[in-house]
C-alpha cells in the first residue's frame, strides 16, 4: 500500500477580479506522504495560501478551480477526490481528516466564547457529544502545547497573549486527530522566543501524533528547521520540489538560489547577500515563457517563450528551469 | 572614537492608561556617534519604537535629557529646534499607514522640501524629487512620481518612505522595522540602499528590528543594543553581541532563532527558559526583570537590586551587560554550574 495521504494533481485556480482573472494557482502537483512535513515557501502573493485553501474547500466565492483533482486517502485506505465531495463530506473532512490552522489567530476564535466552549462546539459539530471525553482530550492537547489547561479553558480569546492564542489554535486544530494538518504562517508576528516554543511543539506533536504537515511560510529558517521536503512557489506554480537538504544545499532553480542568497545567517560572520532584482509578477498578465525570466540572471531567449516543465533531475528532486547547469555552477561557494 | 552626535541621559518614559502608569522605558543611557550604525533589538513591546520616537522628537521623555550636538533638545527654540527636527528623521514601521493616501508621491516628497526650504519653486522641487526617487531605485521616475501610494507595491512604498526621510539630508536616521513588511526577495536591496545612503550622507543610522540576523547583517561594523522590558540589558559591537553574547537574555534570543541552514538549525543548542511568560510592564518583578525566566537565576541576588550596565570582568567581550552575577562575580559559581 502506498503511504500517500494527499495527492495533489494539476490543480489550477483563478480569482475573478475586477481587473481580470488572477491566475493564482497553475497546474500544481505534489504528493504528501504519511508523517512528512512539506514546506511551501515563496514570496507574498505566490499562491501558497490559495492552493491550500482548495484542499479544505475554503476558497472565497470569486475563486474558481479550473483544473485538477486532490485525492485523499482516509484511515481505511479509501481514496477519493476532495473536489467532488458533497457539502457534508467536506465539513467532516475539514476537521477530522484535514485541518487548517490560519495565520493571524485573532479572527479564528469566536470572541464571546470561552476556550472550553470552542473545543466543545468543534467536537459537537462532528458528532462527538461526550463532553468529559472532549475536555479530557483538550486538556491533554493544551498540556502538549505547554499551556496551563485549566486556566486556558476558562479564558476568553482576548485574555490570551498572541503566542498563547496561536498554541490554543494548534491544539484545537488537532482535536479530532486529523491525519493532515495545514499550518499557514504559524509563527508570523510572534516573538522569537514564542516562535521557538511553537516550533518545538509542532516538532514534538508530529513525532508523537504522527500526522502529515503542510506548512506555509516565507521564512526559510522555519522551513529549514521543520520540514522534510520543500516546495518553492513562484507566480502560482511550484518551481522546485525536493528533500530539505537538496533545496538548501543543492538548489536547482534560480529563484530558490536567489532566496537563499538573500537571507542573513547568524552563524556566518560578515557575509555577502544579494537581492533578487525586479518586482513580483502580475498574476493577471503574467510574463510569457518561464514566469521568472524577467528577474532571472540566467534567462535566455528560450526562457522568454517556452515555459519549462517541472522535471526530476535527481532522486525526488524536481525543478522547472531550462538552465539548471548554470544554477549548479552559481550555487558553488554559497555554503562555504 | 568618532564624535558624539546625540546623547541619551537617563531617559524615562511612561504612558498613562486610566489610573495606571505604564513605565515603558527606563534608565536609557547612550552615546550615539557620528556616522555609526546602531541597532536596537528586542521582543515586541520592549520599547524600541517608543525610543525611536523619542530620539526623533515625536515623543518627549517623561524625564531625562536628550542631547543633540551638545545641546539639550528640550531647551531648543526657533531655528535651532528646526535644525534638530530637520537633522533627525524617521522611517516608519508601517509604509501603508505612514504615507497619506490622498497625496501623490510628488506631493509627499515635495512637502518637506518646501517646509524646510531645501528648494524654492515647483521646477526645482520636481528636479529634487526625481533625484531622490532615482537614489532609492524608483526608476523610471516618470512611472512613479505622479502615482498615489496605493498604486505602488509594498517594497516601492517603503522606498518612498526612505526617500522622504532623505529630503532634509539628515544627520541621524531612525529606521523602525523598515524591511519587516517587504518581501524576503527584495529586503536586501532596500537594506543595501539604506547603507549606501549612510555612506553618501555620512549620517548616523539607527536600525530598529526584532530580527537579530538582519541586525547582524546591517550593523556588522556598528553596535547592537539588546532591550528587554524597557531597559538596555546588553550593548556592544555587533560581532561581540552576535558571536559572543554575555547576558542570559541575549544568549536565549540567539539560541531560539532558527537558521536558514538545515544542519545548523537542527544541531543548534537551545536554551530552556524557566518560564515563557513575559511579565507585564505594570507588574514587573523585583530586581532583574529577566530573573523569572532566566535559567541562571541566582536567588537573593537577581531578585534584589536592579542590575546596571557594566563591564564583565575577565571576559573576552567588551560589551556592557546588566546582570549582577556576571558583572560583580557574586553567585558566579552557581551560575557556571548551570551553564555547563
Ligand atoms: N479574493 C481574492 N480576489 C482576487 N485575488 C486574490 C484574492 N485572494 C488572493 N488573491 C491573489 O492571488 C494571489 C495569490 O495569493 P495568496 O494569498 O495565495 O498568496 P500567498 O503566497 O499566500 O501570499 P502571502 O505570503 O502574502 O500570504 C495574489 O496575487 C493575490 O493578490
Ligand atoms: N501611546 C501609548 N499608550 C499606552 N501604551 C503605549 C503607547 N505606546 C506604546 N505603549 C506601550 O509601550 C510598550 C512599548 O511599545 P513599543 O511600541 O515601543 O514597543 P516595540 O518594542 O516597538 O514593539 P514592536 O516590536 O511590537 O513594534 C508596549 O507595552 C506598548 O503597549
Ligand atoms: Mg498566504
Ligand atoms: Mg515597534
Amino acid at each position: 500500500m502506498s503511504d500517500v495521504v494527499l495527492s495533489v494533481q494539476d490543480v489550477s485556480i483563478v480569482y475573478h477580479a475586477d481587473r481580470g482573472d488572477v491566475k493564482a494557482s497553475n497546474h500544481i502537483s505534489f504528493d504528501l506522504h504519511k508523517g512528512e512535513a512539506i514546506a511551501l515557501i515563496g514570496e507574498s502573493g505566490s499562491g501558497k495560501t490559495t492552493v491550500s485553501l482548495s484542499f479544505v474547500d475554503m476558497l472565497p466565492k470569486v475563486a474558481e478551480i479550473t483544473s485538477g483533482k486532490v485525492l485523499f486517502t482516509n484511515r481505511d485506505g479509501k481514496t477519493s477526490n476532495i473536489f467532488e465531495y458533497s457539502h457534508e463530506q467536506m465539513r467532516d473532512l475539514r476537521w477530522k481528516e484535514c485541518a487548517m490552522v490560519f495565520q493571524g489567530s485573532q479572527s479564528s476564535f469566536n470572541p464571546v466564547l470561552r476556550i472550553r466552549e470552542q473545543f466543545l462546539d468543534t467536537a459537537r459539530a462532528h458528532g462527538w457529544n461526550n463532553k468529559e471525553e472532549v475536555i479530557a482530550k483538550a486538556i491533554e492537547l493544551l498540556k502538549f502545547v505547554r499551556l496551563d489547561p485549566e486556566r486556558t479553558l476558562e479564558s476568553y480569546p482576548h485574555e490570551l497573549s498572541g503566542g498563547m492564542k496561536q498554541r490554543t489554535l494548534i491544539a484545537l486544530g488537532v482535536l479530532l486527530s486529523p491525519p493532515v494538518v495545514i499550518f499557514d504562517e504559524p509563527t508570523t508576528a510572534l516573538d522569537i522566543i514564542t516562535q521557538r516554543a511553537i516550533i518545538d511543539v509542532l516538532k514534538e506533536m508530529q513525532k508523537e501524533l504522527g500526522f502529515s504537515i503542510i506548512f506555509i511560510s516565507h521564512d526559510l529558517a522555519l522551513a529549514a528547521e521543520l520540514s522534510t521536503r520543500v516546495a518553492t512557489m513562484y507566480a502560482g506554480a511550484i518551481v522546485e520540489l525536493g528533500p530539505v537538504e537538496d533545496i538548501f544545499y543543492r538548489a536547482l532553480h534560480p529563484y530558490t538560489l536567489g532566496l537563499l542568497r538573500s537571507v542573513p545567517r547568524l552563524s556566518q560572520a560578515n557575509e555577502e547577500l544579494s537581492s533578487i532584482k525586479g518586482n513580483p509578477p502580475d498574476l493577471i498578465n503574467p510574463p510569457s515563457g518561464c514566469k521568472f525570466h524577467p528577474r532571472c540572471e540566467f534567462a535566455s531567449e528560450k526562457c522568454a517563450t517556452k515555459e519549462p516543465p517541472l522535471v526530476e533531475y535527481e532522486d525526488n528532486h524536481q525543478a522547472a528551469c531550462w538552465h539548471t547547469e548554470k544554477v549548479i555552477e552559481a550555487r558553488k561557494g554559497l555554503w562555504d | 572614537m568618532s564624535k558624539s552626535i546625540m546623547k541619551l541621559n537617563n531617559i524615562y518614559r511612561s504612558f498613562k492608561k486610566g489610573r495606571t502608569v505604564i513605565p515603558v522605558l527606563k534608565d536609557i543611557n547612550m552615546d550615539l556617534k557620528e556616522q555609526e550604525y546602531i541597532c536596537f533589538v528586542g521582543e515586541s513591546g520592549c520599547g524600541k519604537t517608543t525610543l525611536g520616537k523619542i530620539i526623533t522628537g515625536l515623543l518627549k521623555p517623561s524625564s531625562g535629557e536628550l542631547i543633540y550636538q551638545g545641546k539639550d533638545v528640550a531647551k531648543l527654540k526657533g531655528s535651532s529646534y528646526t535644525d534638530y527636527r530637520r537633522g533627525v528623521q524617521i522611517i516608519h514601521q508601517d509604509p501603508y499607514a505612514s504615507l497619506n493616501p490622498t497625496h501623490t508621491i510628488f506631493d509627499i516628497l515635495s512637502f518637506p522640501l518646501y517646509r524646510h526650504k531645501v528648494v524654492k519653486g515647483r521646477k526645482a522641487a520636481r528636479e529634487k524629487v526625481s533625484e531622490l526617487l532615482t537614489s532609492v531605485g524608483l526608476t523610471p521616475v516618470a512611472a512613479v512620481i505622479d502615482k498615489y501610494p496605493h498604486q505602488l507595491s509594498g517594497g516601492q512604498r517603503q522606498r518612498v518612505g526612505i526617500a522622504r526621510a532623505l529630503t532634509t539630508n539628515p544627520k541621524v536616521i531612525v529606521a523602525d522595522e523598515s524591511v519587516s513588511m517587504v518581501d524576503v526577495s527584495i529586503r536586501i536591496s532596500i537594506l543595501h540602499m539604506m547603507m549606501k545612503m549612510r555612506e553618501e550622507l555620512g549620517s548616523t543610522m539607527i536600525f530598529i528590528t526584532h530580527d537579530l540576523a538582519l541586525a547582524k547583517y546591517f550593523a556588522w561594523k556598528g553596535r547592537i543594543a539588546v532591550m528587554y522590558l524597557g531597559r538596555i540589558v546588553e550593548i556592544g559591537t555587533t560581532p561581540e553581541i552576535t558571536q559572543n553574547p554575555q547576558h542570559p537574555y541575549t544568549k536565549s534570543l540567539l539560541s531560539a532563532l532558527p537558521e536558514p541552514d538545515p544542519d545548523v538549525t537542527r544541531r543548534k543548542e537551545k536554551i530552556q527558559l524557566r518560564s515563557e511568560d513575559i511579565p507585564r510592564l505594570t507588574e514587573l518583578p523585583p530586581g532583574c526583570p529577566f530573573h523569572p525566566r532566566c535559567p541562571w537565576f541566582v536567588e537573593e541576588l537577581c531578585d534584589g537590586e536592579i542590575p546596571v550596565l557594566a563591564d564583565v570582568p575577565d571576559s573576552d567581550s567588551n560589551a556592557k551587560v546588566a546582570c549582577t552575577p556576571l558583572t560583580t562575580g557574586k553567585g558566579l559559581n552557581l551560575y557556571a554550574s548551570t551553564t555547563s
